[in-house]
């Protein structure tokens, strides 16, 4: 276009006119307005971020180390006096400082898990939905071979290959954890495909990498959102199997699983070494429910 | 090339689809969707197409600048054929043939701002181009389709269909192309907002010298902006001609159908119609 950059100076001066044009109102920021107006979504942030912000910053303000054995005081119920407001285990290490080093973990583990899958299961089943025929059978009949497998499996080679590092197994569970997100957006970019919007793309002249990943992803935001705060209940969930087994976290680091599990075998004997974790995790689990419950219906307001 | 030459010259073009009927081994019927059209189109004029709905009207504007597949003949764009283009002679393309949707809304994404949908076509194919430049680009469009430039961090939902079209206009004109296809650009419409967003598309049509395919079902508001109108029915060109001797005295019975189906505010004149409308179902029982 001739004589597009030599008007620069005017054009300045139009856009910061511009600049204070009134904001729009977005379809997130609707979502949120929805959203903050749902009370037990509110409750379950709230409680959330106190969890998070309590087991992340706590720790450095507890008399006792999360893997320091106080000799005087083994199997011990809750002693305010000694500093052990949870009681002990049967190493004479602190239940409190214990449970909220196996919540760091547990929910580290979730979050890495949860956006390793959605990272993979958005890009595989946006790429498959929007070219479809032969390169969709093919992703997809992939996609259903790994259904098909056993997790379990996985999970064990993974351990023998990389040793138990904590991050990187559940890098790898994040890496199973797609196949569902990838059906889930493959379906949702079928019917993306069709509207109108992406056809004008089209006819515009943009590349279909610009079109999937500027006109379909962003439009994907409420399935995505949604499913992905059902993955991290179900990923803390994994997890707490598999350090049952075994398989996850090791000694002296500890995660909600491994403490319940160890809690349960003498929930008569030393109660308080299985309620305070199982309380956690329940009050957790119920939390992000309730929060993928409160997305949806503030996502997509139309099919309550 | 001399001045008389169409910028747009379409051949034969048919398009085929192949409808699965089902069974293991892919057996498959054949819907002749677009059979054998051929037309010329000059640059600043404007050509109607009407038909009725499912006629392949819309399929045959995608096929032309090669949204959808063509199954055979050509379409001739500057003496280049478009189906037969490469990749990036078709990008080129997309910059001098634009399109207008038909259902507003549905035609801008909802996560973007009305900067951003109109900025599109300029970002894609003028990246060299500064924000500032586009932003002051978009700005401009948007007051010459009768928006206002303060509107322009809105999304779509904050928009009236009327507005929401002028968007679609804008984000059309941004590049200034040579062709604007417009499929059924205005049925979505009310119809005063109709003729103001006809109005519009004809004050621009001026302005730029731009040429327009215009879609749509409803013969009497293609007279009004076509100089040339083309009938489509069951895919196939029943008659083209000027526009006033195509409504005036028509040729083929589906378009003197198709004019004696449009309503008119005169009780008289709509007797006449559907006199006309009998007749010709009289005639075609007869026939039968």
């Amino acid at each position: 276009m001739a004589g597009l950059t030599s008007r620069d100076a005017i054009l300045t001066e139009y856009n910061q006119q511009l600049l204070n044009a009134p904001k729009g109102r977005s379809l997130a920021q609707d979502a949120v307005r929805r959203l903050v107006a749902n009370k037990a979504a509110v409750f379950s942030i709230f409680l959330l971020v106190t969890i998070l912000l309590v087991v992340f910053i706590a720790p450095y303000f507890l008399p006792w180390g999360y893997s320091q054995v106080d000799w005087a005081n083994i199997r011990k119920p809750p002693n305010f006096e000694a500093g052990h407001f949870m009681g002990t285990d049967q190493n004479g290490r602190d239940m409190l400082a214990r449970t909220m080093q196996g919540t760091q973990m547990s929910l580290v583990v979730a979050g890495v898990a949860t956006l390793v899958s959605v990272v993979i299961g958005v890009s595989y089943g946006a790429i498959a939905g929007y070219f479809g025929g032969r390169i969709d059978a093919v992703m997809m009949r992939f996609v259903d071979i790994m259904y098909a497998l056993p997790y379990i499996l996985f999970v064990i080679i993974l351990v023998v290959i990389f040793g138990r590092n904590p991050i990187l197994l559940f890098v790898g569970i994040g890496c199973l954890e797609w196949l569902t997100m990838a059906r889930i957006v493959r379906g949702q970019t079928l019917s993306l495909k069709e509207r109108e919007f992406v056809e004008a793309a089209r006819a515009s002249g943009a590349s279909p990498w610009s079109i999937i990943f500027r006109h379909i992803v962003p439009n994907l935001t409420g399935p995505v959102v949604i499913y992905a705060t059902l993955t991290i209940p179900e990923i803390i969930i994994t997890e707490s199997f598999l350090s049952y087994l075994g398989l996850g976290v090791q000694e002296p680091q500890t995660s909600l699983g491994t403490l319940i599990s160890q809690g349960s075998e003498v929930a008569v004997a030393l109660p308080w070494m299985l309620l305070g974790p199982a309380v956690i995790l329940v009050a957790m689990l119920i939390a992000f429910t309730y929060l993928g419950d409160g997305l949806r219906d503030a996502l997509d307001p139309k099919d309550r | 090339m001399s001045e008389n030459e169409p910028i747009l010259k379409v051949r034969n073009l048919s398009v085929h689809f192949n409808i699965p009927t089902g069974g293991i081994f892919g057996g498959h019927a054949v819907l002749k969707a677009v059979k054998d059209v051929s037309f010329d189109l000059h640059a600043g004029e404007t050509l109607g197409i009407v038909g009725e709905s499912g006629c392949g009207k819309s399929t045959l504007s995608r096929a032309i600048i090669r949204l959808i597949h063509a199954t055979g003949g050509e379409s001739m764009w500057m003496g280049k054929d478009i189906l037969k283009m490469s990749p990036k002679e078709l990008i080129a393309l997309r910059k001098d043939i634009q399109m207008i949707f038909q259902d507003p809304l549905a035609s801008l994404n909802p996560r973007m701002t009305a900067a951003q949908i109109i900025g599109e076509p300029l970002q894609i194919h003028y990246p060299e181009v500064s924000k500032a430049e586009r932003t002051a680009r978009v700005a401009e469009m948007m007051a010459k389709v009768g928006l206002t430039p303060e509107m322009i961090n809105k999304y779509p939902h904050e928009f009236s269909g009327g507005q929401c079209q002028r968007i679609g206009i804008a984000r059309a004109l941004i590049t200034r192309p040579k062709l604007i296809v417009c499929d059924e650009a205005v049925s979505a419409l009310d119809v005063s907002v109709q003729a103001q967003v006809i109005n519009l598309l004809m004050d621009l049509q001026k302005e730029f010298g731009v040429s327009l395919l215009f879609i749509a079902h409803d013969i009497a508001v293609v007279r009004h902006i076509a100089q040339r109108i083309m009938v489509l029915y069951f895919g196939e060109v029943v008659e083209i001609g000027e526009s006033e001797q195509v409504v005036m005295d028509p040729q083929h019975d589906y378009t003197k159908k198709l004019i004696a189906s449009v309503p008119v505010p005169d009780p008289k004149e709509e007797m006449r119609r559907r006199e006309v409308r009998r007749k010709l179902r009289r005639e075609a029982a007869a026939a039968a």
